[in-house]
């Protein structure tokens, strides 16, 4: 089944140079992007099912845990995947990666002196169910320096990449936890020029989601692309 | 000013960089460690797919002409009779979807898929035979879509209606790899001289 999907607002989204951002000046396009209409190549794309993905992967405090519980804020991280017209996108991937309570990854080039835990891997992944939900249990990353001024600081963030039924709805994005100073202080955050476009990305405090005595809990909507069912012309079958 | 009735939609969530560490979440093991029991994206065609077995192989570079060796670049393609998985039947284990990343020291990227054959288009035409790509990487703020087709189809390419729509004719080699029906060699330029035409789909 494919069915054609809204233009992407390219002036919601960050532009691809950012001069505040400076990996981005060498890494972005200087010619126009070429747009073309969806064919089969672009609203088609890849499924994933239960049998390559264990129950255990969207626990972060246990898929790496090896002597213990990772040390830090232990958190609930939920939400749905939706479209522009607020339709669920059920049984799609949602996988995720972050830094540890504090701030360092589990990556071979991340030199940061704050340590590893050896508890706590940093990432974690799980399809939506029937309805769009998707849920993953973690602890509160940290923030961390990166060398882009002399001083900069990215905010506490998750980031998130979710695929939906159309390759040319893939999208990766980051998460940020409501309150945090450094959000208005991030060059990378900061690339997005449109303030509601900014909170959208930042999760909400969700008491109705903790679990007492256990863990707090944030709810973080994705919106997709939306879609409408239009005939591919010369084509009824593609609808 | 007249007020109107809301549309209602939502907007869709803005993209963010990958980061330099996007390895992390979606190829852990190059990222130094084991944590998944099956990491995803490593068969494109799987063992069953008819037709040619091809390599793929190619360094992107950014502005200055440094490779970009914290890319993570993924593929979507149809099988050798043209279907998309998802819309039609396609071998069993054929999932036309693969995720590669380039060596950490020399940015080289490889590989391994079956050739594409040709896809019915939108409106009927055929497209020639060509892999989707999708880069992220750090200093990339929204992915990059752009297709690679094979300098071996050559009259396909003239008709193909996306390469056609590139108004100068010159940009079209950015999309087209070179190869010997086995191995082919695409490079991919994310700015300046011979950048890479990328699409907005």
């Amino acid at each position: 089944m494919t069915s054609e999907l809204y233009q992407r607002d390219r002036e919601w989204h960050p532009p691809a140079l950012a001069q505040n951002y400076k990996t981005s000046l060498a890494r972005s396009p200087r010619n126009a992007l070429l747009s073309i209409q969806g064919s089969a190549s672009e609203l088609t794309g890849p499924t994933f099912g239960h049998d390559e993905i264990d129950a255990i992967d969207n626990d972060l405090l246990r898929n790496y845990a090896k002597t213990g519980d990772p040390i830090g804020e232990r958190i609930i991280v939920h939400g749905r995947v939706l479209d522009e017209n607020r339709r669920p996108v059920p049984h799609t991937l949602v996988e995720i990666w972050q830094a540890n309570a504090g701030g360092r990854y589990r990556h071979k080039k991340d030199s940061y002196l704050a340590a590893i835990d050896p508890n706590f891997g940093g990432c974690g992944r799980t399809l939506t169910d029937e309805n769009g939900f998707y849920r993953f249990r973690t602890v509160k990353p940290g923030a961390y320096p990166w060398r882009n001024w002399i001083n900069s600081w990215r905010p506490a963030h998750i980031h998130i990449s979710v695929f939906g039924t159309a390759f040319a709805q893939r999208l990766i994005t980051q998460m940020y936890f409501e309150g945090d100073p450094l959000i208005a202080k991030c060059p990378i955050v900061q690339t997005i020029p449109d303030q509601r476009a900014i909170d959208q990305l930042v999760a909400a405090l969700d008491l109705n989601a903790t679990i007492p005595l256990d863990s707090i809990a944030y709810k973080f909507d994705i919106i997709l692309r939306g879609s409408r069912s239009t005939f591919f012309e010369n084509r009824p079958e593609g609808n | 000013m007249t007020m109107t009735q809301s549309l209602d939609y939502r907007k869709e969530t803005a993209s963010q960089t990958a980061g330099p560490y996007v390895h992390i979440g979606l190829a852990p093991g190059d990222a130094g460690f084991d944590i998944y029991a099956h990491e995803l994206g490593h068969d494109i065609a799987g063992p069953n797919a008819k037709g040619q077995r091809i390599k793929v192989t190619g360094i992107v570079t950014d502005g200055t002409g440094a490779p970009v060796k914290d890319v993570l670049i993924e593929i979507w393609q149809a099988n050798a009779a043209g279907i998309y998985p998802g819309q039609g039947d396609v071998e069993d284990g054929f999932r036309g979807w693969g995720r590669v990343i380039p060596d950490f020291e020399s940015g080289e990227f490889t590989l391994e898929t079956i050739k594409p054959g040709e896809v019915v288009g939108r409106d009927g035409r055929k497209t020639a035979p060509h892999l989707n790509l999708w880069l992220v990487a750090r200093g990339i703020n929204v992915g990059l879509n752009t297709r690679m087709y094979f300098d071996d189809a050559a009259a396909a390419n003239d008709k193909d209606p996306v390469l056609t729509l590139i108004e100068q004719a010159h940009r079209r080699d950015t999309l087209i790899a070179k190869g010997d029906g086995e191995t082919y060699r695409f490079d991919i330029c994310l700015q300046g001289e011979n950048e890479t035409v990328f699409l907005d789909v």
